[in-house]
């Protein structure tokens, strides 16, 4: 457990502490995108046929996309135009052979794993989280595989299941978010690199806490992850995925999908630290985070639940939704934004009511400070089948200065008289006077704006699973350092 | 040594002179009470003591235990041991009373050198202060100030002081929106925290509370001076005739 002090210890210093290059041989494609590109990394994985057809498939798309310019503008951030030519899109860290034990694994990309505060080994056992750690663009390393399969729970990385689980993968890959969704979906869909795969058997409740941490490192690399989560019928699972990567000064795209596929009173939760490099404090660099994350709700009396804690990354485009198909189905978005510097999120998420008697919480919290732009952006649909679907959402936004900026657009959508709607929003800006009681009962400025954030977010918070919440609150605090004069 | 030492103190707010020279001296162990009418300036002497950024300071000075107070922060002040009552005390949302005050206590630990005090240790000594508050356990997990009544809000700011335990503790019209059972509760909880070591600084616009909080000492201020001091009998001379006839005879000097 000392590692989770010294890892918060290390949290408490002012800049971006994440910003090292690993340095390790890369196997890389040349830049840009074209067929062969796709071929080539569907082939460096040996794939089977299906995914090969399916990513040109995408590919295709995408180019027709690209060629109507039908990159996504309608969010409510600004950044240069994208070269999508000037891009490597898959690069692996070279392994001569397969690996026993992670005794046998790069002792740098150990000890990045380190610096990251991210124990591989038996300190997770303890915690009762499985890792899968993807370094980069290839999983290199996955633990606790073989007690999860005494279970039939089937975790791990996603070129691994398309070898052993093609079936399974062909079954439901694309079912939520197909390659057609949207212009950053298509391309994930083209030339996704690695991800997780998770499968949780009939009846089966998952013991652990199953976690990812991604983590970009090449130059120049973007990164594609794909994940695809099933819980089958009465299954239950919690996912967790947290990211850092390391400064850079070039902007660095990711465009992530993840699709959640919930049958018969099966529940998934999916919880998200993000803390990418933002840029520094004048703008420049940071990544742009453009992901598409889907859940359906496919059973009768299923739950999905998102949690996220967005800290980090230049831009993020982001709105983890829920199709509520199955009757009686629950849908849930836990979201805190924080836009810092000259950060811009544009986040939110979509509840589309399908069968009956289903329901959907939502609650925002979003924080802006110093120059940050942040938005809201929710669409809640309840279709005409739809009978006795509720809805509540939270839409709240705290100002810290003068300078940044919130703002909400909540779409509402109904066309069946029986739902219940309710929306609740606030704005409020962290108040002088708030600030010197607490000063005055002897906190500093910084502790006290801190606390009054975390005040501000702990309905989300208590959303997370337990260490998760203490990293995400420290996080939070980390990132608010010095919004405050 | 003086524990406060007030001289020719001037203060403004948003341009506006409300502080036109005080003077005044506090020893510990002494209990004084500011008295005055509405907008005399009692509420900014206790926010310009307590280091409130929206006040200007304009001329004289402050010394508290022989050290410079209006050079330091808030923080600085509450952890040197100034404590102030608010009036009108801010909610917290999403903090709870416990976190709070033990964040609060140990950052002031922290500053004078002190270990941190752990949740075991800080927990039964919590259960106490509330007791002499007459204050129900419920409050401990509630969010700081959040959906208490004026008067629930009023006895927490004397529980935080009777943890906290300052040396130089203001009052803030403590008394105002309480009824006689909660004045009663709340005098007793400050009379529990008398002692040779802490001084008060009791400001009031009524007698009322006096007859609970029996001061040491009484201080009329009018239009930003002390234009009488004397016993708790002045109280009494306040009382029953008003403020009228300080502020008429205070007239003559300010002219």
């Amino acid at each position: 457990m000392s590692t989770s002090v010294d890892t918060f210890r290390d949290l408490a210093q002012q800049d971006y502490k994440w910003g090292f290059v690993t340095d390790i041989e890369h196997e890389q494609v040349p830049k840009g995108l074209n067929e062969d590109i796709v071929r080539t990394i569907s082939a460096k994985k040996n794939e089977p046929a299906f995914m090969l057809e399916w990513r040109l498939k995408a590919f295709r798309h995408w180019m027709s996309l690209e060629k109507a310019q039908a990159e996504p503008k309608w969010a409510n951030i600004k950044y240069a135009p994208i070269d999508y030519q000037d891009i490597v899109y898959y690069s692996a860290p070279k392994q001569k052979k397969q690996l026993n034990s992670l005794d046998e694994l790069d002792p740098e990309i150990l000890r990045t794993y380190e610096k990251l505060g991210i124990p591989l080994a038996e300190q997770k056992m303890l915690a009762g989280v499985a890792v899968d750690a993807v370094f980069d663009s290839v999983s290199v390393a996955t633990t606790f595989k073989e007690k999860l399969a005494e279970l039939g729970v089937i975790f791990c990385s996603f070129s691994e299941a398309l070898q052993k689980y093609p079936e399974l993968v062909q079954k439901y890959l694309g079912t939520v978010v197909p390659y057609t969704d949207n212009f950053f979906a298509s391309l994930n869909s083209a030339v996704f690199s690695d991800g997780s795969f998770v499968y949780v058997p009939k009846g089966v409740r998952c013991p652990m806490e199953l976690s990812t941490y991604f983590r970009i490192n090449a130059a120049e690399t973007g990164q594609f992850e794909r994940t695809l989560i099933v819980a089958d019928e009465g299954a239950y699972v919690s996912y967790l995925e947290g990211c850092t990567a390391p400064i850079r000064d070039e902007n660095q795209l990711h465009a992530a999908v993840v699709e959640l596929i919930a049958l018969d009173n099966a529940q998934i939760k999916y919880s998200t630290v993000q803390n990418w490099y933002p840029g520094d404090k004048q703008g420049r660099g940071g990544i742009y985070n453009f992901v598409t994350k889907r859940g359906n709700c496919k059973g009768v009396n299923s739950k999905i639940s998102w949690t996220q804690v967005e800290t980090g990354s230049a831009i993020t485009w982001k709105y983890p939704s829920c199709i509520l198909q199955g009757d009686n189905s629950i849908g849930e978005f836990y979201s805190v934004a924080l836009a810092n510097n000259y950060q811009q999120a544009d986040t939110g998420t979509k509840m589309i009511h399908l069968g009956k008697n289903t329901s959907s919480t939502i609650v925002s919290k979003g924080i802006s400070a110093g120059h940050g732009q942040n938005t809201y952006r929710g669409q809640v649909k309840i279709q005409k089948n739809a009978t006795g679907a509720r809805n509540y959402t939270q839409c709240d936004s705290l100002l810290i200065g003068d300078k940044c900026g919130a703002h909400t657009f909540p779409y509402i959508e109904v066309k069946n008289s029986t739902a219940r709607m309710e929306h609740e929003a606030s704005t409020s800006k962290i108040g002088e006077d708030q600030l010197f009681y607490l000063q005055q009962r002897g906190l500093k400025a910084e502790d006290a704006v801190s606390m009054i954030v975390n005040g501000f977010c702990k309905q989300v918070f208590r959303e997370l699973p337990m260490e998760f919440a203490v990293e995400a609150q420290k996080l939070l605090s980390v990132s608010l350092e010095g919004s405050v004069g | 040594m003086h524990l406060l030492e007030i001289k020719n103190l001037h203060a403004n707010v948003d341009g506006h002179e409300i502080l036109k020279g005080i003077n005044l001296i506090l020893n510990p162990g002494e209990v004084h009470s500011i008295m005055g009418p509405n907008g005399s300036g009692k509420s900014t002497l206790a926010q310009v003591l307590s280091r409130h950024p929206a006040y200007e300071v304009t001329d004289g000075e402050v010394l508290y235990n022989g050290k410079d107070l209006l050079a330091m922060k808030p923080e600085e002040a509450a952890c040197e041991g100034v404590f102030l009552a608010f009036q009108y005390p801010v909610e917290i949302p999403g903090i709870s009373n416990t976190y709070f005050l033990r964040s609060a206590l140990n950052a002031i630990r922290k500053y004078r050198g002190e270990d941190e005090m752990d949740a075991m240790d800080f927990l039964p000594m919590f259960r106490e202060k509330l007791k002499l508050l007459e204050m129900d356990d419920k409050l401990m997990n509630r969010s700081v100030n959040e959906g208490f009544s004026g008067g629930e809000k009023k006895r927490n700011e004397i529980l935080q002081m009777a943890i906290l335990q300052p040396k130089l503790a203001i009052l803030d019209e403590t008394d105002s929106g309480l009824d006689i059972d909660a004045l009663r509760i709340v005098a007793n909880g400050v009379n529990a925290l008398r002692g040779p070591e802490r001084a008060m600084l009791v400001v009031t616009h009524y007698q009322r509370l006096l007859n609970y909080i029996v001061p040491d000492f009484v201080h009329v201020l009018v239009d930003g001076r002390i234009v009488r001091s004397g016993g708790k009998e002045l109280a009494l001379e306040l009382e029953e005739k008003g403020y009228g006839w300080i502020e008429a005879e205070a007239q003559p000097t300010s002219a």
